[in-house]
């Protein structure tokens, strides 16, 4: 027998425990937005100090956000960047720091944020010495990344390191810009930006936070699972370095498109706007190349469940990247604006495009890393994929269905000027709408606890055949 | 020069280094080589290849 070729030992160990946290942080997220989505239609439902809809919404972001998509990304990233460079992790400790600096991060994010520490901007609540910890962990990610592409042993950088290389660095620019503040005790600081200057960066911030954190990291795990699980090559490699400059260059201008109608320059409200028209371009053409990677292998979403996720979220970031720059529209963000079509919106990309390319790139990647041949149970996969879609589509065309019904309500005027409806009136048309949104979070959170029990199943299968390694290193050959 | 005028040159100067890029990927001479690029992680992953372990 031919004696294996010398080549790198990946380093497994970190991926395996960020692969299962994003899993468990999936469900303690999800789970908190269940209960929030519950509190809206019972208000007295956990209504204390400390877990009334206002403090545990921040969490609930924060958790799905940085928790499960952080910890997703981590560990996708770590992964696609040793298999593509075909090396291993460089600097393995500060990977491990990365993983418990994180995880720390979490904690106490679910501490602080039930407390009422925040420093009130979105998705940027957690307060100055979090925030620190927050920057020593991505700079260590950063050192990690970079130096694992540094030390490669492949002439070319495959694209998704670009993906995930872009949201590295801006990420790190993000967060720092975006928490300049001045202390005044351990616990509350304020920012050193005021006014219209500090509503811009702050949406600068969190519409970046969108097109990076959750766009270009999940684009890099796009281009290496989906060709990797269909067993194809990318459907165009050109495109995809087009799709990448042109996607970086214009996701920055976006963020303004929050603040129609607002304080902010009327010039620079048109220029957030006419940049999110001009990004359907890019992200169509990302879409496009993720779904016709599949040309000539269709017929294999009949019996791959995992492939079905990859390829569904390619089609809800599709809808969710042709609806943002409708909705950024400054005349349909007049109907849209604070009515819940913006929380249907989020969740279409959310639930749709994030979580499903994130959860079908765990299940290819979580038997890899445990040195297994596949998932525990395919047939929970599938239960799966059906929850996470119908739960999706119940709750964002509740959301749709709410959202436009406020808008209307809230606009319509009587021949004398006055207002048809109260507040109120469209609070309670929206009744059942929010009963419909608990269901369909429910149906999604239903299945991530299914996804639980599939990977623990799938490490107790690892354990028994004795497979898992901490690096992928062969066993010595028997002849 | 103003600060502004500056803006304006770094417009161009963006502009052409995007239509460079397009021209750069679509150049017909680069094309067996971002063709390999795809296949890389297909054919070269030292894991997967026969002489490898499969996972």
């Amino acid at each position: 027998m031919s004696h294996a070729v010398a080549h790198p030992a990946y380093d497994y160990r970190t991926i395996r425990h960020f692969a299962i946290m994003a899993v468990v942080w999936g469900i303690v997220g999800m789970a908190v937005g269940v209960l929030i989505a519950a509190q809206l239609v019972w208000p007295e439902l956990l209504a204390s100090e400390w877990t009334h809809f206002g403090r545990l919404r921040p969490l609930h972001t924060n958790a799905v956000i940085f928790a499960f998509g952080g910890c997703a990304l981590f560990a996708t990233s770590y992964y696609v960047v040793q298999r593509t460079c075909h090396t291993t992790l460089a600097f393995p400790n500060l990977a491990r720091f990365t993983f418990w600096g994180w995880n720390l991060v979490i904690v106490l994010a679910a501490i602080t944020l039930p407390l009422g520490m925040t420093t009130t901007h979105e998705y940027a609540e957690l307060e100055w010495p979090i925030d620190i910890l927050i920057a020593v962990v991505w700079i260590s990610y950063a050192i990690v990344f970079f130096g694992t592409i540094a030390k490669r042993n492949t002439s070319h950088i495959y694209v998704a390191n670009w993906f995930f290389g872009a949201f590295i660095l801006v990420i790190a620019v993000l967060h720092i810009v975006n928490s300049v503040q001045y202390p005044v005790s351990f616990t509350k600081s304020y920012y050193v930006w005021s006014g219209a200057m500090d509503a811009m960066i702050q949406w600068w911030y969190a519409h970046n936070a969108v097109g990076f954190f959750l766009t270009a990291g999940f684009l890099g795990m796009m281009y290496y699972f989906v060709p990797k699980q269909a067993g194809r090559p990318v459907y165009s490699y050109r495109l995809s370095i087009v799709h990448f400059w042109a996607l970086i260059a214009t996701y920055m201008w976006a963020g303004a498109h929050h603040l129609h109608y607002s304080a902010l320059p009327d010039w620079a409200q048109s220029v957030g706007m006419v940049m999110s028209i001009v990004l359907l371009a890019p992200s169509w053409g990302g879409m496009i190349n993720g779904v016709m990677t599949l040309s000539g292998a269709w017929h294999k979403l009949r019996t791959d469940p995992i492939l079905r996720f990859l390829v569904v979220s390619l089609s809800f970031y599709g809808m969710s990247t042709f609806e943002g720059p409708m909705m950024s529209i400054k005349t349909v963000n007049a109907l849209s604006h604070n009515t819940d079509w913006t929380i249907g919106h989020v969740h279409s990309g959310a639930l749709g495009w994030v979580a499903m390319v994130a959860i079908g790139s765990l299940y290819h990647l979580i038997p890899k890393v445990l040195g297994i041949a596949q998932m525990h149970s395919t047939r929970l996969i599938n239960l799966h994929f059906w929850l996470a879609t119908i739960g999706t589509v119940l709750y964002i065309a509740a959301m749709w269905v709410n959202g436009i019904m406020q808008g209307l309500m809230w606009r319509a005027v009587n021949p004398d000027g006055t207002l048809t409806y109260s507040f109120v009136d469209s609070l309670e048309a929206s009744y059942p709408g929010y009963v419909v949104r608990v269901i369909g979070g429910g149906f999604f959170l239903l299945g991530m606890v299914i996804m639980l029990y599939n990977v623990y199943m799938t490490v107790n299968d690892a354990k028994d055949q004795d497979a898992i390694r901490d690096t992928s290193e062969p066993e010595p050959a028997a002849a | 020069m103003t600060y502004y005028d500056w803006l304006g040159v770094l417009s161009v100067v963006m502009l052409v280094m995007f239509i460079g890029i397009g021209w750069w990927a679509y150049n017909p001479k680069n094309k067996t080589r971002f063709d390999d690029a795809a296949n890389s992680i297909l054919d070269q992953d030292p894991v997967d290849r026969p002489n490898g372990d499969k996972h």
